[in-house]
């Protein structure tokens, strides 16, 4: 097939029309959603006393930057599921879950506590969370990578490291609910350290299967 | 400069919009400069050209099934270049590392034998055989032929969606093809 029989053929398929990544990349998360929220309901569920935690504003506040991190992360990847992007200022939206974290801690730190610094940040299950949270975020994680190989990235890596914020972001929203550690300090450490190891596999799985 | 690329971005508006000859139009009208691109990358890497125009031909496909990551409020240009640069290194660094992997089997053929004067066929000819029948014989009817897909549907008694069907996981298919190691 020489380039101009090549350029024929393209144009005789310009009938078919391709669906945008955002919509590959949200129909993929849903049909990962409920793998994720079945595993969180049989090895975790929800913590017994949800109903009181609700008013602790430091329980809302680990949803807030969870699901901050995730909709930071779902738009800068989008944006750079084009070939001809670059990072630029897109990254600054990372600094409204961290921006969240730090107030919290801000927040936590003037007002009196019952407990020390160093207990709240060692919590009482932070094993668990290290394990729940890259575990939850697996199905999350190979539903982001199917949604972005839709498009075209052109730094499969970083796109992947994306993914793996995304989908640390959503699987962290669900183990936030079971957690019983409320402290922003604990939730800056031990969740950051969950989120940057599937950060991290995301990245390898990227540089790898976002190559188009 | 400004110009051609003005154009191209009216022509892929166009495209989108279900204009296959303007979609035809900016095709051929990119080539030329992707050949040039590609032969200025090759020569850069030391390498031969002459594998320049399967580089043209696997940035072409890229082009047609990533078209939908184009912004269509954004120029045209720069999408294709990065689509085009990507594609290059690509091509580069795969046959960079093959050559330095087969070399030593390379020392000894290549002495007594000459490599052949004419132009290979390109790789997405080469990769064409390989697809499911079906798949193949619609893509050779409507490139080699120039078939359209009303005839090539009446040619193999297939509906006229079943023709677009084969015919785009036909070029699906021979992009994944050439991204094999």
């Amino acid at each position: 097939m020489d380039t101009d029989q090549l350029i024929k053929t393209l144009a005789a398929d310009n009938g078919h029309r391709p669906r945008r990544v955002s919509f590959v990349l949200a129909l993929a998360l849903l049909a990962a959603a409920p793998v994720s929220i079945l595993m969180f309901m049989a090895e975790l569920g929800v913590r017994p006393d949800v109903m009181t935690a609700m008013h602790n504003p430091f329980f809302d506040l680990k949803f807030a930057v969870t699901l901050a991190l995730a909709a930071a992360a779902i738009t800068i990847s989008l944006h750079l599921s084009r070939p001809e992007a670059s990072l630029g200022g897109f990254v600054w939206l990372l600094a409204v879950p961290a921006g969240l974290l730090v107030a919290g801690i801000s927040g936590e730190m003037m007002m009196p506590q019952r407990l020390p610094m160093m207990t709240r940040l060692v919590g009482s299950n932070s094993r668990v969370c290290m394990t729940a949270v890259p575990l939850l975020s697996l199905p999350l994680l190979a539903a982001s990578l199917i949604g972005l190989r839709h498009g075209a990235p052109t730094r499969p890596a970083l796109a992947g490291a994306l993914a793996g914020l995304l989908s640390a972001g959503l699987a962290a929203t669900l183990y936030a609910a079971h957690c019983p550690d409320d402290s922003p300090l604990f939730v800056a450490t031990w969740y950051s350290i969950a989120t940057a190891l599937v950060t991290a596999i995301g990245a390898l799985l990227g540089s790898k299967v976002l190559r188009f | 400069m400004r110009e051609r690329e003005d154009e191209w971005t009216g022509l892929m508006r166009l495209a989108i919009s279900g204009d296959s000859a303007a979609y035809h139009r900016l095709l051929k009208a990119i080539t030329p400069v992707l050949r040039a691109a590609a032969r200025r990358g090759l020569a850069r890497a030391g390498q031969s050209v002459d594998q320049s125009e399967d580089i043209v031909q696997d940035i072409l496909l890229a082009v047609h099934l990533k078209r939908h990551t184009w912004d269509a409020n954004a120029p045209f240009a720069p999408w294709l270049f990065a689509i085009a640069r990507n594609k290059l290194i690509d091509a580069l660094r795969r046959r960079g590392k093959r050559i330095f992997v087969n070399i030593d089997d390379f020392a000894e053929t290549l002495a007594d034998q000459p490599a052949p004067e004419t132009a290979s066929p390109t790789e997405v000819a080469a990769q064409l055989q390989g697809l499911p029948a079906r798949q193949r014989d619609v893509l050779q009817s409507i490139a080699v032929e120039s078939a359209s897909i009303k005839d090539t549907a009446a040619k193999f008694a297939m509906s006229e969606g079943a023709v677009r069907v084969a015919l785009h996981r036909g070029l699906a298919s021979l992009t994944a093809k050439l991204r094999e190691p």
